[in-house]
Parts: structure tokens; sequence; C-alpha cells
């Protein structure tokens, strides 16, 4: 038995170059790390909160927000969330063709939500609703654009697991880094559906 | 090319600055001369650099704070000297453009490159050993926090040479740092710099939050660990919950600078209040991140040098806490003036009084431990002592200020500032020298001077009070902060009195190099061998000094509070034996891609700064492509054989014998 500078605890498991569990501390780790991300989408909701009603005469958000549109985007993610829920079930039956797949229709689903988003952020520019435009349009933009730059790291994610999964299978390493990252996209699903009822639904009313 | 960047943007018509800018030059060249001549360029990578153990990277926190701090201290005289010349009339020798600079400039150094260092070194080289740990739970993302660190550092130090500092104050209230206000680089040189020594502070919060939870020896319940390890579990959950903000934060700033946006511009439905607020949200939290830890080195060394046990261990915890949670909920005291209306201030200002009880109690805690004990009056303790008198008459201004009537004479006068030294310098710095004092013979093997470390408490002591007391006495004459020149000829006895205090903590800061230099001469006469020099009670005396790389052959089991005390006292006492069979010990390995990763941040931040957008993409490219070497390496671990932990403890313990 050797022991391990990564755990003190349950000094099984090892086996070379297994250590206990650090796949466990890791994901802690990462809901920690979600903890404080939150805290910067808070700081954000916040920020569009209080600049929500400064128009400064541009155009408000009964204006220029499209529900149906919007309702489209939001069930791509919650669809994809499901989609991601797959694959960790595949991992849990160590089926790597199944973990594979699945992270591609994820992927696919991602891609559709990020395009869309970029679709809208684009007509409303082009319509001389730009970021610069008001304050309330400044925070809309960065509320929304920071949830879509978290998707788009997550697409990015998914890219590079998909890569070391098909390269090197399902393991010690890969392993918690799929649960890192399936708590990392249903972390955006969550935070979205709060961007879909406070800043869609709300201003659209 | 280079963005906005030209050698127009090199001061030279500034001779203050080109002269510091040659002596720097001048001992950067001689520092880089020896590290060649001696030939520790590689040593210097292979050991420090690309180093993933904790205690080292605790000692190159506390070294960069060291150096900073007497580049945040020459900020400080300057300022003290303007003032104690620039009276009716007189402009003394500082022009308000660089004025402004300076005091911008001393306090981002000194909290964000001095105060937090040490924190987060102490905090480093500490808690996993109090813990009876072998390393953090991250320890790459350990490294690549300091190195990210390090690049903020050095970014605000080549605004001294390259461009210009912020002149905004050092928060950079929106609207004065938006781009109509501040249209040159300075403010960006602050945006970035706190941006990316932010990012590494949030990562050191999450390392350690998880270290401590996950990562503590047999036996070792909460109410078991030692009181610094508690008060640096709390400064993390500050980090987590708060450093996020101050991120959000300047990333609005950062988009009305470089997108046209309008989170806090004065048209366009900007709010600046809303910066003034969010700015607090974490700037509050962060005093506490830096006063927690000093409140757990009280603990410990006053606990150590009357040889009892903590008095009221429990209410000491539970007391932090009480201050965490309260921390997040005062922030509104620092712009009473704004007008949110009586009700809110009524509630900020009850809310700032509550968190003096607590702290009171802490007080109490640290006076009935030395009652009775058998106190010895080591520099430590006098660091001890000097801070619970300061601290005390900090806290009562600290309370005054917390009276929203009273706050309203007293907003943005010397008063706050007097206020705020008196509780950074008499906590902080006081509490940082005293854990210095106390642990550095673990860092290093052997003990600091004690004759030099009690100058150096006497001078910062007495400068303190001579410093900061005529502040107080002036605000009450109507004196403001940050006054580049001022009327009234009847505040300038004053301010030279306030300069005085600041050549006596000159010569303060000077014993503390004196004492390094003297006690790193005279090394081997003040070696600890047995690696508890001050019979101490937590595990990190346990083991020798410096520790191994793995810091326990075998970790220790935890009974109770204090348990290597309460080995020591058992009938026949401690006995440091040599185990009769070693085991593998599984280490992570150094890596290189931790600082790798931060010069790339430093270039994407400079390019930020200067507009360079290759170098931007370049940077970032950099960054990311470092990162996926380190995810596809698999090549990050070793085992220390059962043979060399015994080659290792054989020594240590012949080395004992040898003294025995």
């Amino acid at each position: 038995m050797a022991t391990d500078t990564l755990s003190n605890h349950d000094a099984h498991a090892h086996d070379g170059h297994e250590h206990h569990d650090p796949g466990a501390m890791k994901v802690f780790g990462f809901w920690i790390y979600l903890m404080s991300d939150l805290v910067i989408f808070g700081t954000l909701f916040a920020t569009f909160g209080v600049l929500s009603q400064a128009t400064a005469g541009g155009p408000t958000s009964q204006e220029i927000f499209e529900l149906p549109f919007v309702l489209v985007e939001t069930f791509l993610l919650l669809v994809s969330s499901f989609t991601f829920g797959l694959a960790v079930l595949a991992q849990n039956a160590g089926d790597r063709g199944a973990v594979l797949k699945w992270l591609a229709v994820t992927f696919l689903l991602g891609f559709g939500f990020v395009a869309m988003e970029i679709y809208e952020f684009h007509h409303l520019i082009v319509e001389g609703y730009g970021p610069d435009r008001s304050a309330f349009l400044s925070a809309f933009f960065t509320l929304v654009g920071t949830h879509g730059l978290h998707v788009s790291v997550g697409l990015l994610w998914i890219a590079i697991m998909f890569f070391q999964i098909s390269k090197r299978g399902l393991d010690s390493v890969t392993k918690p880094r799929m649960l890192c990252l399936s708590l990392f996209w249903h972390f955006l699903d969550i935070v979205w559906i709060c961007v879909f009822s406070f800043v869609y639904l709300f201003g659209a009313l | 090319m280079f963005g906005k960047l030209s050698l127009d943007s090199i001061p030279y018509h500034e001779p203050i600055i080109m002269v510091t800018a040659a002596a720097i030059a001048i001992i950067g060249a001689t520092v880089f001369g020896l590290i060649t001549y001696y030939r520790k360029w590689g040593y210097l990578w292979t050991e420090w650099v690309t180093s993933i153990d904790h205690k080292k990277i605790g000692v190159m926190y506390f070294l960069v704070a060291l150096v900073m701090l007497v580049r945040g201290f020459a900020d400080a005289i300057m300022m003290r000297t303007q003032q104690a010349i620039a009276a009716g009339g007189a402009e003394g020798y500082l022009p308000p453009h660089h004025y402004d600079q300076i005091f911008t400039a001393h306090g981002v150094i000194m909290i964000f490159f001095v105060a937090m260092p040490m924190v987060i070194g102490l905090m480093n080289l500490v808690v996993p050993l109090q813990i009876g740990a072998r390393d953090v739970a991250f320890p790459f993302m350990n490294n690549l926090s300091f190195w990210l660190f390090a690049a903020g550092m050095i970014l605000v130090n080549m605004s001294l040479v390259i461009g210009e500092f912020a002149k905004t104050g050092w928060l950079a209230y929106a609207p004065l740092s938006e781009l109509k206000y501040s249209p040159d680089v300075g403010v960006d040189y602050w945006i970035w710099a706190l941006q990316l020594s932010g990012i590494g502070t949030t990562l050191t919060g999450i390392n350690f939050f998880v270290t401590i939870l996950k990562m503590r020896t047999k036996g070792m319940t909460l109410f078991r660990m030692p009181i610094f390890t508690w008060t640096a579990l709390c400064t993390n959950v500050l980090i987590i919950l708060s450093f996020p903000i101050l991120t959000a934060t300047i990333v609005l700033l950062t988009l009305d600078r470089y997108l046209g946006m309008h989170f806090f511009t004065n048209d366009m439905g900007g709010s600046q209040m809303m910066y003034v607020n969010l700015i607090w949200a974490w700037g509050h939290p962060e005093v506490y991140i830096l006063i927690l830890p000093a409140f757990g080195v009280f603990s410990e060394v006053i606990a150590t040098f009357t040889k009892k046990r903590l008095f009221g261990y429990k209410t000491m915890v539970w007391a932090t806490a009480a201050i965490t949670v309260l921390s997040f909920i005062v922030w509104l005291h620092h712009f009473f003036t704004m007008g949110a209306g009586a009700n809110v201030n009524a509630f900020f200002g009850i809310m700032t009084m509550i968190i003096a009880v607590p702290t009171g109690v802490k007080i109490f805690n640290w006076l009935f431990t030395m009652y009775r004990g058998r106190l010895e009056f080591t520099a430590p303790v006098l660091w001890t002592i000097g801070f619970i008198i300061t601290f005390t008459l900090g806290g009562m201004t600290g309370v005054m200020l917390a009276v929203p009537g009273a706050n309203f004479v007293l907003h943005n006068s010397l008063f706050v500032i007097a206020h705020f030294h008196n509780v950074i310098i008499g906590g902080v710095v006081f509490g940082m020298m005293a854990g210095f004092t106390y642990w550095f013979p673990k860092a290093f093997g052997f003990t600091l001077s004690e004759k030099w470390g009690k100058r150096s408490f006497w001078c910062w002591l007495i400068g303190f009070y001579l410093a900061f007391m005529p502040l107080y006495a002036l605000s009450f004459f109507g004196a403001m902060r940050r006054m580049q020149s001022y009327e009234q000829t009847s505040w300038q006895p004053l301010m030279i009195v306030a300069w005085v205090g600041a050549v006596v903590i000159a010569m303060g800061i000077a014993c503390i190099v004196i004492q390094l230099i003297v006690s790193i001469r005279d090394r081997e006469k003040n070696r600890d061998l047995t690696g508890d020099p001050w019979d101490g009670r937590t595990l990190e005396w346990a083991t020798s000094s410096p520790p191994p790389n793995y810091n326990f052959a075998y970790l220790p089991a935890v009974d109770s509070i204090d348990s290597y005390w309460e080995m020591k006292q058992q009938p026949g006492g401690f006995k440091r034996e040599l185990a009769t069979s070693f085991e593998d010990i599984h280490m992570p390995k150094n890596t290189a891609e931790g600082p790798i990763m931060s010069l790339f941040g430093l270039f994407f931040g400079f390019a930020l700064i200067w507009h360079i957008w290759w170098l931007v993409g370049l940077g970032a490219l950099g960054m990311f492509v470092t990162f996926m070497y380190r995810i596809f390496n698999e090549d990050t671990d070793y085992h220390v054989s059962a043979a060399e932990v015994e080659k290792t403890e054989r020594e240590y313990h012949k080395r004992l014998e040898m003294q025995a």
C-alpha cells in the first residue's frame, strides 16, 4: 500500500498510478468553481435588474424581444441537457460508442443555440440596437452574451472531450472530466432558465 | 503594428520616474548578473519557478510581497513628503497628474500585491502542514495561481516606465475611470493587472477550500482544526464569493471603455452608483479576507507563547464565521453620503456596529489566553500585543464612521485614511510580520534574529502612531484625502509630524531587511534541528524544518485540539523515532505550464492595454495551447520511492542525534 499526497482517507484503490478518487475531489472543486461562476452571473443579473428601464430613448424590451424565437433557443438547450444526461448514463454503462454519439448530438444542439443567439444579436445590431445604444442594451447583451460565451466554451470542451475519449477511452482521467463537463452544461441550462424568465418573459410583458 | 504604444509612451521628461527606472534597471542587472555568474538559472527554474510544492510557492508569494512593500512604501513616503511641503500656495515637487498616480498605485500595490500575497503566502506555507496533508488539492493550479498573480504584479510595475498608471484612486470609481475622463492607458493597466491577479486569487480560494475540507489527516474533525486553518477556511469562502464580483465589475468597466457600452457612463442611462455598490460588495469582504488570517496568526502565536490552549476555541471559530457572514452586509457604509435614504443607511450602520461584537469576542479571547499564562515576550508576541492595542483603537474609529450622521462629516476626509491604516497596519501588517517571524524557521530551518525583529516592531509601532494620529486630528480641521496641496499653513506642522512617522516606519522596513541579512549570516548559529523551535502546539511543528517535499513520512493521527502538544505531554513525551519501514509516496511532478500560461497572459494583458490586437490573439492562443498541452499530458505525477523516503528520514534523525 502506498500512501498518497492527493488523499488521506480510504487508502485503498492504489494500483500503480491510480490514487484514491482524485476524481471525486476534482468534481467537488468544480462544484465550488461553479458557485463562484454563479456569483458572476448574479452580479450581471443584478446589473440588468438595475439598468433594465434605462433605455435612454432607445428601444424597450417589449419592442425587441421575440418570444417564439427565444422559446426555440430554450428548447434546443433543454434538450441538449437531456442528451448530455444520456451521455453520462452511457459512461456509467461503460459504452464508449454511445458516449461519443450523445456528445455529438449535444454538440449539435448547443451549436444550434449559439447560432440562433448570434443571429439574434446580429439582427439587433443591424437594426441599430447594439450594446452601445443604451444602458439597458449594454446590460442585456452582456448578460445574455456571457451565457452564450459560456455555452461556446462548453462546445469547445465537448469537442476536446470527444477527441480525448475517442483517443484514450473512458478512464480515471476522462471520466471525472466528463462529470465536470456535465455539471457545467446543466449549470448553464439553469442559468438560461433564469435568463429566459427574468430577461425575456418579464421583459416582454 | 504596436497599437497606441510608441517611444513617446516612455516619460523621459519625468526625472523622478527616470531615476527610479534607472535604479530598478541597475538592481535588476545586478541580480541577473549574479544569477548567471553563480549558474543558478537551472536551479531557479527546476526548484522554484516550476515548483508545485506549496511551501516554496508560499515563500515566493511572501518574497514578492516584501519587494512590493518597498515599492508601495516608496509611494507612501513620496506622498507624505509632498504634503509636508505643499502648504499655503506651495506646489511641492509632485504635479497633480503624478501625485494622483502615486496615491492610486500605493493603494493598489499595498492591497493586491503586498497584503494579499502575504496572506496567501502564509496560507500556502502553513495550512497543508497544519492539517497533516502532503500538498494542496490541486498543486498545478496552485502554481498557476502564483504566476497569474505575478503577471498582474509585473503589469503594475511596467506602468511605471511604459505609459502611466491610473489617476483615479485605488478603486477606479466610475465615471472618472470611463474613457471620457481617463482616456489614457492608466485605467487599462489597472484593469488588466487586477483581472490577471484576481483570477489567480479566485483559483487559490477554490484550491484551499477543497484542500481544507477534503484533505485533513485522520481524526482531524473541523472542530479540531488549528485556528489559523479555520481563519484560512473562512477567508477562502470570502474569496470564492467576493472575487467573482470584482471580476464581473471590472469586465463591465472594460466593456464601457473598449466597446462603448453604458454601464457606468454619465449618458445613455449608465449608473455610477451601480459601480460604487458593486466594487464595495467585493471591497468590504476583501478587508476581511486580509484580516481574518491575521487573527489566525495572533491566535497561534498567543497560544504557543503562553503555553496554554487558546481561551474559547469554539467562540473564536464562531466569531470568525459570524464575521464571514456579516462582512457581506455592510458594504454600503463606504458611501453613506450617496443618498440611499435614512432607513438604508441605518440598516448598514447598525450591521457595521454589530460586526464589532464578534471582533470584540476575539480580543477578549486573546486577553484571557494571556491571563495567567507564562507569556514570553518574543518578537511575534510583541507584534500581537501591539496589534491588540492598535487594532482596538482602529476598531473604535471604525464604529464612529459607522454612524451615518458622523459619516457625513468625516466622509472622504483624512479620518478615513487614518482609520483604515489603523486597522490595516495595526491588524494585517502586524499580523503578517508576526506570522513571518513565527513560521520563518519552519520554511528555512533557522530562526530569525529576535533583536532586529523587536527593533522592527518598535519602529513600526512608533512610526504608525506618529504618522496617523496627526491625520485624525487634521481631519477635524477639515483636511480631505488625496490633496496634492492645501492652503491652510496651520496644517503643516502636523503634516510634518506625519512625515516623521513615515520615516520611522522606513526604519522599521530597514530593520526587516537587516533582520533577514543578519539571520541568514548567522544561520548556523540559529539552526533549529528539531523542527519545533517554539515548543509549538499544532502539526506543522511535528515535522522537520524545512519539511521534506512530502511533508510527513507518515500522516499523523489527531484526537484533540492542539494534538501535537498533547502528544508531547504524554508520560515519556513525544519521541521523534525513526519508523521501521517506509512506503512509496505519490506526489505531483513539477510543471512549466503554469509560468508559461501566465507569460502568455502577461502578453495578452499588455497587448489589450496598448490595443496591439495581433499580440492579444497570440497571447490568447498561447494560453490555450499551453492549457491543451497540460490537458493531454499524462506524465503529471510520480512516486517518491520508499528508499528515498527512508534516506531523507534517516538524515533528519542523524541531525537530531548529533544535536542531542
